[in-house]
């Protein structure tokens, strides 16, 4: 009703207000991964440093992975600068035990973020998501 | 026969001066040596048609029941075996020849022949097949949508299709479902100057690999010597791929 006050339905809104900074404050301290809506992005290898700005990676490290996959596939053209593998060796994850976990954890530096970002990365279909050493031959004959 | 004879006959002295020289450049093993195939390419630089990478397999040295080239490729490759033949991929079959008339028979490795004239390019509907500039045939799995086309064009049978999940991959062998895939006479060594690793393995030293626009290299010189020949050369693919004693 524009124009008369309501006091009624004022008292409820503050009221609610309440309760909300009340449950801010409380669940402030103990805030876990669940509760929060971000990616955890485990963090990488120490003392390695990105091959390019991890703002600019963020958002254009598709576009390097795909440049650089024509480049040695098609080319033979071997850098390592944008190298899938690259990634992966700086970025593995270890599990309790620690052996890197694969692309099929949720923990996996590629899935943690892909999962979030709900875009499914078809990169882990051919290759491995293990770091070097860490892959392959287990089921060669 | 007579001819065969003649061959073998440069091909010990041929032996003997390449053996020489691995003793020079250090030999790991009979077969092995560590005279590489070429520099290694410097990384940033692609793949030059300067080069033609060829393999020479002589099939008088290959040895009855031996599969160690095949084993080296699976390993190298990171290739799985579940035990179903029929679907399982393989880069180098073990082919027996036989001659019908007066059954005498050979084995020999066939793998891709890394053709000059690639039936498998011409007809991928996707690009995926395609040759680099050195003449090494690949499958881009980028562009391969599986068709298998390429595999009805190879006159050789050379290529195998992925039919089961990969999970546990080589890096330098990205693999998966749903995928063509074939010899790429080790792309990933040759880059980096090394020789594919069947030819590392060969312990007869049947198989030489070098490249072929170089006048001075092993290859080079072998298949100006000896008479060779290439798998239905009938077909004007122009194989890299040729055989002593076919």
């Amino acid at each position: 009703m524009p124009g008369t006050p309501n006091i009624r339905g004022l008292r409820g809104l503050l009221a609610a207000l309440a309760v909300t900074v009340l449950a801010l404050v409380a669940g402030a301290g103990a805030a876990t991964a669940a509760d929060v809506p971000f990616p955890m992005v485990p963090k990488a290898a120490a003392g390695t440093q990105c091959v390019e700005e991890p703002g600019f990676m963020r958002t254009n490290h598709m576009k390097l992975l795909t440049h650089q996959r024509d480049d040695t596939v098609r080319r033979g053209i071997r850098t390592t600068q944008h190298s899938l593998q690259g990634c992966i060796d700086c970025h593995a994850v270890n599990d309790a035990a620690g052996k890197a976990v694969s692309h099929q954890s949720s923990e996996h530096f590629c899935v943690a973020c892909h999962e979030y970002a709900a875009v499914q990365p078809d990169c882990f279909q051919c290759h491995t998501s293990l770091p070097s050493g860490q892959s392959g031959g287990q089921a060669a004959r | 026969m007579s001819d065969d004879r003649t061959n073998s006959e440069t091909t010990r002295r041929d032996l003997l001066k390449v053996g020489a020289a691995a003793v020079a450049a250090g030999a790991l093993a009979p077969g092995i040596t560590l005279i590489a195939p070429a520099q290694a390419r410097n990384p940033a630089e692609p793949a030059s048609a300067k080069q033609r990478w060829g393999l020479l397999i002589d099939a008088t040295k290959c040895v009855e029941g031996c599969t160690k080239c095949v084993t080296a490729c699976n390993e190298e490759m990171g290739l799985p075996d579940h035990d179903r033949a029929a679907t399982d991929p393989q880069y180098i079959r073990i082919v027996t020849v036989r001659d019908p008339e007066t059954s005498y028979s050979k084995q020999l490795p066939v793998m891709c022949q890394h053709c000059e004239n690639p039936p498998c390019v011409d007809v991928c509907p996707t690009t995926a097949s395609f040759k680099r500039a050195d003449g090494i045939v690949l499958v881009d799995r980028h562009r391969c949508i599986g068709c298998r086309y390429c595999m009805m064009a190879c006159p050789y049978k050379a290529r195998s299709f992925a039919h089961e999940v990969s999970t546990d991959q080589k890096p330098h062998n990205p693999r998966g479902k749903g995928c063509v895939e074939s010899c790429t006479l080790c792309a990933h060594r040759v880059d980096a100057g090394r020789y594919p690793a069947c030819v590392e393995i060969c312990p007869t030293g049947a198989m030489l690999f070098g490249d072929l626009n170089d006048p001075d290299s092993a290859i080079s010189r072998k298949v100006k010597e000896v008479s060779t020949a290439t798998i239905r050369g009938d077909l004007g693919t122009k194989p890299g791929v040729r055989y002593v004693g076919l």
